[in-house]
C-alpha cells in the first residue's frame, strides 16, 4: 500500500505545486513575462519565514501575515522599476533580467545563509496524520496545503472574473493598448499582478520551507515544477493549473519510489510525455490570466 | 468655445511622416467628420488625440489645456474616448466585461450599461457572448458602447462602418443621434463619405497628411469632395 | 512588441556592402592572432598559459553559441549544458569505451550532440520565449538524470577520459590547446559563414520579426532548428574540450546550468547579436573571472547586477560602445535588418525610437 500512499501524498502535493504555478502563470498571462527568477522568489519567502520562526518565535503558520506583505511589496517594487523597463526594451530583456535576478537573488542567499540546509520547523504537524483505512493515511500537513492550495486559486479565479481590476488586468492581458484606451494604466496593473503573484509565492514559500529542507539552490526544482504544472494543465486555466500540479505531485511521489536516486525524473518525463502528446494542455485555454 | 484644438501637428512613425501641419477644431456638442482615402492619415489623427501617438510639433488642446503629452489612460479622465479602428474588443471577455472594462475611469453622465443596451439593442441578449464570437456588427456596437461607458465628452469614432453589412451600417449609425442628444461631440472618421455627410455638422478631408478642404456638408459639392479625397 | 517589416526593405536588405576595409584589417588581424597562438607553445606560451587559453578558448565557443541563439535566431536556451555534458560524456563514449580513439571520438561526440538536439527540438520548439527557456532546462535536467542511470558511463560517480594515457603532460596540454584553438576557429568561422549566407538573413528575419519573416517565405522553425543543432554541436564541442582538459567527466559538473549562465553574461556583456561581441565577452569575463573570481559569491552577484545593467542599458554590450554602436564591424554579416517602424508603447510613453537592428 505504498503505492497508494505516495499517490495521495502526491495529489496533495499537487496543491504546492499549484500555488506555485498560479503565480508564473499569472504574471504570463497579464504581461508575457516569464519570470526566471521566480523558483528563487519562493526561497526568498522561505528563509523570510525562516527567519520569523527563529528570531521572532512567530508560530510557523502566522508568518504569514508577514511574509505576503514582504513578498507583495518586493513584486510591487520589482515590477515597477526593473520588470517594467525591461518589457519595453528589447524582446529579450525581460527573459535576461529575470535570469539575472535568479543569480542575484540565489547567490545572494547563499552568501547569507551558506549551502547548508534549513528548514520551518513545525513539531508535531509534521508527523500527524489521519487515518483514512488501515493502509492509507492522509498527513496532516499535506492536507492543509492543498486546501490553501486550492482556496487560493478559487479565490484568484473570483478576483479576475468577478472584480473590477481583475478585469482590467484581463483587459490588458488580451490587448494592452486597447485597455489604455479604456483608461487602464498598465504599469499599475503589471505592478499589482506581480504584487499578487509574488504574495501567492511567499505563501508557496513557507510550504516548502515547512515540507523540506531547503538551500539557495532549491529554488531551480520550484520554477521547473511551477512551469511544468502550467504547461500540463494548459496556458492560462487556473483549474488545469491545479490539475497539473497534482499530476505532477503524483509523479515525484510515485517517482521517488521508482528511481530514489533521481526524483524528479519522472515527474520530468510526464511532463515531456504531455508537451509531446497534449501540447496544449489538458485544459486549453478557457479564460485569459 | 472649441472643446478640442489640434494645431498643426505633424506625426512621424520612425522615419516615416504620416500627418504634415494638421489642425483642427471642434466645439462642444458638435459633429465633425474627417474623411479621406485609406493612408491619409486619419486614424493617425484620432490615435494622437487619444495618447497612442505623439506629435513631434505642434500641440492637443481639450477644453482649454495642453494634452500633448499625457498618456492615453490620463486623458480618459478628462473625457476623450477612442473607438479604434478595427474595434479592438477584448477577445476573451463577454461583451457585457468588455462594457464594464469601458466604465474602468467612468465620469458621472447618463451612460451605464442599461443605456447601452438601450441605444443598441442588439446588444443586449449578447450580453454574455464571449467578444471573439460576436458577429462583426455586435463587436462594433459592443466598441461603441465601451467607449460610452466612461462618459466621454469627446467620442472618436474610427471607421465604424469598415468591413460591416450596409443593414448594420445603417443601425449603427441610427444610434448616432441619440449619442449626440446627449450633448457629446463626436468626431467621426470613416472613407464612406455619404455616411460621414449625413451625421456631420462639417467636414474635413484629409489628403496624404494633410487637410486639403474643410466646409459643412451643405456648402461643399460632390465634385469638390471626390477631387479632395483622390486628390485627382 | 514586434516590428513590421516592409517587403520594401527585406528586398534591399541583401544589397547592404558587407565588406569593409575594417573587415578587411579584421580578417588580417585574427589571421595574425591566431598563427602567433599557434606558434605559441614552442615560443612565448608557458603550460599554464596554455591552459588558461584553452579555457578562454571554450568560453569563447560557448559564447559564439549562445550567441547564435539567442541574437540570431531570437531563441533563449537556458538548456545548453545539455549538450555540453553530452559532448563530454560522447568523446569519452566512444574514444574509451569503444576504443575509437580521439578523432572519431571528437567527430562522434559532435553527431551525437547534433543528433539528441534535432530529435528534442520537436518537443522544445512546441514552447516559446520564457517558456521555451524553461522547457530546454527540463530537457537537460532529464538528460542529465538520465545519464545518471547508466552504469557504463559512471552513473552518478562519473567516468575517467583516457584517450590521452601515454602521453607527457606538456604535450597532452599544448595538443588540447591547439584542438581547442581549432575549434574556436571552426566554431566561429562557421557561424560567421552560416550568418552570411542566405539562412543568415532567414535567422535576422526571425530574431526581428516571426510573422513578417514567415510571410515573407522564411521557413522560421527550419531555420531556428539549424541553429539549435549547429549551436548544439558548438556546445558539444566545448563539452569534448572539458573532458579532455579535466580528464575526468562527472555529471553534476558538466550539465550545471552555471555553463549557461557563463555563456549568457559573456553574451550580454560582449554584445548580443555580433560575431565580435561574445569574444570580447569572453575575454572580459574570463578576466573578471581570474580577477574577482575569489570574492565567492559576491562574484556572481556582481555579474548579475552588471547583466541586467546591461541588458537594460547598453543592450548592445562593450562591443556596441568599441564599435559606434554597430558602425565598425570587424565580420560583417551583412543583412542588417533596421526596421523603419516605431515601436508602439502604449503603457503611457509612446516614443518613436528606431527598431533595434543587428
Ligand atoms: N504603425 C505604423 N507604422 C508605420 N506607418 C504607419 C503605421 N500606421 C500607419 N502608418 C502609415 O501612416 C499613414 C497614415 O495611416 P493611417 O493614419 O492609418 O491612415 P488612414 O487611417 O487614413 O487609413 C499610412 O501611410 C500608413 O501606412
Ligand atoms: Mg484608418
Amino acid at each position: 500500500m505504498e503505492w497508494a500512499n505516495a499517490v495521495v501524498q502526491g495529489l496533495l502535493l499537487g496543491g504546492l505545486y499549484a500555488l506555485l504555478a498560479a503565480g508564473l502563470s499569472l504574471m504570463f498571462g497579464v504581461m508575457r513575462l516569464v519570470n526566471l527568477a521566480h523558483g528563487a522568489l519562493a526561497i526568498v519567502a522561505a528563509y523570510l519565514g525562516y527567519v520569523l520562526v527563529q528570531n521572532t518565535g512567530l508560530p510557523p503558520f502566522a508568518t504569514i501575515i508577514v511574509v505576503i506583505p514582504v513578498m507583495a511589496a518586493l513584486g510591487w517594487v520589482l515590477q515597477s522599476t526593473l520588470l517594467n523597463t525591461a518589457l519595453n526594451k528589447q524582446a529579450l530583456a525581460p527573459i535576461l533580467v529575470t535570469f539575472g535576478l535568479a543569480v542575484i537573488l540565489q547567490n545572494l542567499m547563499l552568501q547569507l545563509f551558506t549551502a547548508d540546509y534549513r528548514s520551518i520547523q513545525v513539531g508535531d504537524l509534521a508527523g500527524a496524520s489521519i487515518q483514512i483505512t488501515p493502509e492509507i493515511a492522509i498527513g496532516v500537513f499535506p492536507l492543509i496545503t492543498f486546501i490553501v492550495g486550492v482556496i487560493v486559486i478559487a479565490a484568484l479565479q473570483q478576483y479576475l472574473a468577478r472584480t473590477k481590476t481583475g478585469r482590467a488586468m484581463r483587459a490588458t492581458s488580451d490587448d494592452r493598448e486597447a485597455a489604455t484606451l479604456m483608461g487602464i494604466d498598465n504599469k499599475r496593473i503589471y505592478a499589482l499582478a506581480t504584487a499578487i503573484a509574488l504574495a501567492i509565492v511567499g505563501v508557496a514559500g513557507i510550504f516548502i520551507g515547512i515540507k523540506t529542507q531547503f538551500n539557495a539552490y532549491s529554488g531551480d526544482t520550484y520554477l521547473i515544477f511551477a512551469f511544468e504544472a502550467v504547461i500540463i494543465g494548459g496556458l492560462g486555466s487556473l483549474w488545469g493549473t491545479l490539475a497539473g500540479g497534482m499530476i505532477l505531485g503524483v509523479a515525484t511521489t510515485v517517482g521517488a519510489q521508482l528511481f530514489p536516486s533521481s526524483g524528479t525524473l519522472l515527474a520530468d518525463l510526464v511532463f515531456l510525455a504531455i508537451l509531446a502528446f497534449l501540447p496544449t494542455g489538458l485544459f486549453p485555454k478557457v479564460v485569459n490570466g | 468655445m472649441a472643446l478640442l484644438e489640434v494645431e498643426s501637428i505633424d506625426v512621424f512613425y520612425g522615419d516615416f511622416q504620416a500627418i504634415y501641419g494638421i489642425s483642427l477644431s471642434v466645439d462642444e456638442g458638435e459633429t465633425l467628420a474627417v474623411i479621406g482615402a485609406n493612408g491619409a492619415g486619419k486614424s493617425t489623427l484620432l490615435k494622437t488625440i487619444a495618447g497612442l501617438s505623439r506629435p513631434s510639433a505642434g500641440d492637443v488642446r481639450f477644453d482649454g489645456t495642453s494634452i500633448a503629452t499625457l498618456p492615453p489612460h490620463k486623458r480618459v479622465p478628462l473625457g476623450i474616448a477612442l473607438t479604434p479602428e478595427g474595434r479592438r474588443m477584448f477577445p476573451s471577455m463577454t461583451i457585457e466585461e468588455n462594457l464594464l472594462v469601458g466604465a474602468h475611469k467612468s465620469r458621472p453622465g447618463p451612460w451605464n450599461l442599461e443605456s447601452v443596451y438601450a441605444t443598441f439593442p442588439l446588444l443586449s441578449d449578447r450580453r454574455s457572448r464571449l467578444a471573439n464570437n460576436a458577429s462583426g456588427g455586435e463587436q462594433q456596437a459592443a466598441a461603441i458602447g465601451r467607449a460610452l461607458m466612461c462618459n466621454p465628452r469627446l467620442l472618436l469614432l474610427d471607421e465604424v462602418s469598415l468591413g460591416l453589412a450596409p443593414v448594420v451600417v445603417e443601425q449603427i449609425y441610427a444610434s448616432l443621434p441619440t449619442i449626440t442628444a446627449q450633448g457629446t461631440t463626436v468626431l467621426v472618421v470613416e472613407q464612406d463619405v455619404m455616411h460621414a455627410l449625413r451625421v456631420a455638422d462639417r467636414v474635413q478631408c484629409l489628403l496624404e497628411g494633410r487637410t486639403v478642404l474643410e466646409g459643412t456638408p451643405a456648402e461643399l459639392t460632390r465634385d469638390q469632395i471626390a477631387t479632395a479625397y483622390f486628390g485627382i | 512588441m514586434s516590428l513590421a517589416l516592409s517587403d520594401n526593405t527585406a528586398g534591399h536588405r541583401a544589397q547592404v556592402h558587407r565588406s569593409t576595409r575594417a573587415s578587411l584589417v579584421g580578417l588580417v588581424v585574427a589571421v595574425i592572432v591566431v598563427v602567433s597562438l599557434a606558434y605559441g607553445p614552442f615560443a612565448f606560451l608557458t603550460k599554464g598559459n596554455q591552459q588558461n587559453l584553452t579555457t578562454l578558448f571554450i568560453y569563447i565557443i560557448l559564447g559564439t553559441m549562445w550567441n547564435l541563439l539567442a541574437g540570431y535566431a531570437g531563441m533563449v536556451s537556458i538548456g545548453q549544458q545539455a549538450f555540453i555534458g553530452i559532448g563530454a560524456y560522447g568523446i569519452v563514449y566512444a574514444s574509451d569505451i569503444l576504443g575509437l580513439g580521439l578523432w572519431i571520438g571528437l567527430a562522434l561526440a559532435l553527431v551525437i550532440s547534433g543528433i539528441v538536439a534535432y530529435l528534442v527540438s520537436f518537443l522544445a520548439f512546441r514552447l516559446s520565449g520564457g517558456y521555451f527557456a524553461i522547457g530546454t532546462w527540463v530537457i537537460a535536467e532529464v538528460i542529465y538524470l538520465l545519464t545518471t542511470q547508466i552504469n557504463t558511463l559512471g552513473a552518478g560517480a562519473g567516468i575517467s577520459f583516457t584517450a590521452f594515457r601515454g602521453y607527457k603532460p606538456e604535450i597532452r596540454i599544448a595538443v588540447v590547446y591547439w584542438i581547442a584553438l581549432a575549434a574556436v576557429v571552426v566554431a566561429v568561422a562557421v557561424t560567421y559563414l552560416l550568418l552570411r549566407s542566405r539562412l543568415g538573413a532567414g535567422f535576422t528575419a526571425v530574431r526581428d520579426d516571426a510573422t513578417a519573416a514567415a510571410t515573407l517565405g522564411v521557413n522560421v522553425t527550419r531555420s531556428r532548428r539549424i541553429a539549435w543543432v549547429v549551436a548544439a554541436m558548438g556546445c558539444g564541442l566545448a563539452g569534448t574540450l572539458l573532458a579532455m582538459t579535466t580528464l575526468n567527466v562527472q555529471p553534476g559538473s558538466v550539465f550545471k546550468i552555471q555553463w549557461t549562465a557563463f555563456m549568457i553574461f559573456i553574451v550580454i556583456i560582449g554584445g548580443v547579436g555580433t560575431i565580435e561581441g561574445p569574444i570580447i565577452g569572453a575575454i572580459v569575463f574570463y578576466a573578471l573571472e581570474r580577477y574577482i573570481g575569489d570574492v565567492g559569491f559576491w562574484y556572481l552577484v556582481i555579474l548579475g547586477i552588471i547583466a541586467i545593467a546591461m541588458v537594460l542599458f547598453l543592450p548592445k554590450g562593450l562591443w556596441g560602445l568599441i564599435s559606434g554602436n554597430g558602425r565598425l564591424r570587424l565580420f560583417p554579416t551583412g543583412y542588417r535588418l533596421t526596421s523603419p517602424l516605431p515601436t508602439p508603447i502604449a503603457n503611457g510613453t509612446p516614443d518613436s525610437r528606431e527598431g533595434e537592428s543587428s
